[in-house]
């Protein structure tokens, strides 16, 4: 059965933009195993020549037209949910 | 039958008040995260005045918390979205209203809908409608609590692998999970896109077909949806149904066969060809659904970074405010799901995990194809047991995760189902039945539980 080490669960939470508090890391490595531990279970089936199926519609290239379209929210609706926001423009701290 | 029937053309106001005030009787069970009542009480007095009208003209409802909505805060019962006003309603909403019903609050849930047993809200579990020692399931479990406790008719939910239909069957009400693509998810919080649909959780299959005939259609604001299939009908002949027999093991709770047996000799009786049917994939569905589904979690909750909206952390770089905001607005098991979503797509394990799941998944599909090629419907118990006890399963994941066994398969597949009460236990806890339908069959699925519930 694969093993999760703390390294591991340091990993996923770096792929997963989280940041864990100590205690969490060790029962989330707990959890991780048993659930990976669950779901190893699946390579006993067969699926050898078996196509898989990411959707269930079967619909491909749902076009709208090239339009703007506001979905019912205008701007300054949408600039008031943001934590800071100054000048029209989303407010956040510094990227470099 | 019909609940519905009873509030329309009587006082709007009256409804309106009347609901609320049974909303705040019964706060004990922490079904409902928030009350819209000034706004509930405008649209009211327009029904009362004639300048709002339709089939459900005055006819409280509640919605769950992931349902965007006008009037009081979507929380998703998370802290991230904590007093978040969302900016436009869902259409699953809007198309309600046009016809006149009043949304009179929000339900509570596990947090980003992630949980069977609504124990996940950062809000505090649901407890069930009949002992508040036990859980009312989930996710959908305030919706459930709401409708069984008679506060409202009808409550909408959410369904990606059962949480409309077992806490519908933990509580005692009717839920509806339609044919994925049925009903537009515009303005609903995404979860698992490839099997997230939205339905409606009643006290009786007539206003539960109503509701589902209101909402259906496609919407170009949900590529996913379908063009309208879905038409109300009554039953005029004898079905086929198939009783999977995997379902109905040794490891189901005696108290739940005992109940689905007694269903499906009604069913007989009834005039329906009754057979049992394998299904021996169903060992796998889990394994299969507990891949798919935390992958495509850990890609829709990326949204979440307390940029845009939401709770942002305070630290110093970008980087941090990710990682602070996330860990601070997120639950244990939304944490769990996002980091196994991260592990199955991860370089190297992809095709051991995702892909071999995906290819299951179509092993499942081929499967329920060829049972409905000769059978209209299938029956199994709606979860393997009654409601369980609050705190229970809390310490083991894998465990909850067991619950959603039997309604996992439909979801897979993007096929109806929907549970119907189906008895109670000697100590008073109720069971559902579940009936699957192949893709489109919702309105027959419907018709065959109007003929159940008469006959009950």
């Amino acid at each position: 059965m694969t093993q999760i080490t703390s390294d591991d669960v340091q990993h996923l939470a770096q792929l997963s933009s989280l940041q864990l508090t100590s205690g969490e890391a060790s029962s989330l490595r707990d959890d991780l195993q048993n659930i990976i531990g669950y779901i190893e279970q699946l390579s006993e089936l067969d699926t050898t020549g078996v196509e898989p199926t990411y959707q269930v519609t079967g619909l491909q290239n749902v076009w709208r037209a090239d339009t703007v379209d506001t979905y019912g929210a205008d701007k300054e609706a949408l600039l008031a949910l943001a934590p800071d926001a100054e000048a029209g423009q989303i407010k956040v701290p510094k990227v470099l | 039958m019909s609940i519905v029937a009873d509030f329309l053309g009587k006082n709007a106001r009256e409804n309106v008040e009347s609901a609320i005030a049974k909303a705040r009787e019964h706060e004990s069970f922490n079904a409902i995260l928030s009350l819209s009542e000034v706004r509930a009480l405008e649209r009211a007095d327009k029904v009362d005045a004639g300048e709002i009208t339709g089939r459900l003209a005055g006819v409280p409802f509640i919605a769950k918390d992931n349902f965007l909505t006008f009037g009081s805060p979507t929380t998703a019962a998370s802290t991230f979205l904590q007093g978040f006003e969302a900016p436009l309603q869902s259409t699953a909403i809007e198309k309600l209203e046009a016809e006149g019903a009043i949304c009179i609050g929000k339900a509570n849930l596990d947090a980003f809908a992630h949980g069977g047993s609504t124990e996940n809200s950062a809000y505090g579990p649901t407890k069930n409608a009949f002992d508040e020692t036990k859980v009312a399931g989930g996710s959908s479990g305030g919706s459930a609590v709401v409708v069984a406790l008679d506060i409202v008719p009808f409550a909408l939910g959410t369904d990606t692998g059962g949480s409309i239909r077992q806490p519908a069957s933990f509580n005692g009400v009717v839920g509806v999970k339609p044919t994925y693509g049925t009903v537009s998810r515009y303005g609903v919080v995404a979860m698992a896109s490839s099997t997230d649909t939205i339905g409606v959780l009643a006290s009786n299959v007539t206003d539960a077909e109503l509701v589902m005939d209101i909402m259906s259609g496609q919407d170009g604001k949900d590529m996913t949806t379908l063009p309208d299939f879905f038409t109300p009908m009554s039953l005029d002949r004898p079905l086929r149904i198939g009783i999977i027999s995997e379902s109905m093991t040794d490891d189901v709770d005696v108290a739940v066969r005992n109940n689905v047996n007694q269903s499906i000799a009604s069913l007989r009786s009834a005039g329906h060809v009754i057979e049992e049917v394998s299904l021996p994939i169903l060992k796998y569905v889990l394994a299969m659904y507990y891949i798919i589904v935390p992958a495509e979690i850990s890609s829709n909750l990326a949204r979440y970074d307390g940029i845009r909206y939401g709770k942002r952390a305070d630290a110093q770089s970008l980087s941090e405010v990710y990682g602070a905001s996330r860990d601070a607005g997120f639950v244990a098991e939304n944490k769990r799901r996002i980091m196994i979503g991260s592990y199955v797509l991860s370089s190297g394990f992809f095709d051991a995990y995702y892909m071999q799941a995906q290819k299951a998944r179509t092993l499942l599909i081929e499967a329920l194809d060829t049972l409905f090629s000769t059978y209209d419907v299938l029956v199994m118990p709606t979860a393997p047991t009654p409601a369980f006890t609050l705190g229970e399963n809390t310490d083991d994941p894998v465990k909850m995760y067991l619950a959603d066994i039997m309604t996992v398969p439909a979801s897979l597949a993007g096929m109806p189902a929907l549970s119907v009460p189906a008895g109670k236990t000697e100590t008073g806890l109720p069971v559902g039945v579940q009936l699957i339908g192949q893709r489109q069959s919702d309105a027959l699925l419907l018709a065959l539980a109007k003929q159940m519930e008469g006959n009950a």
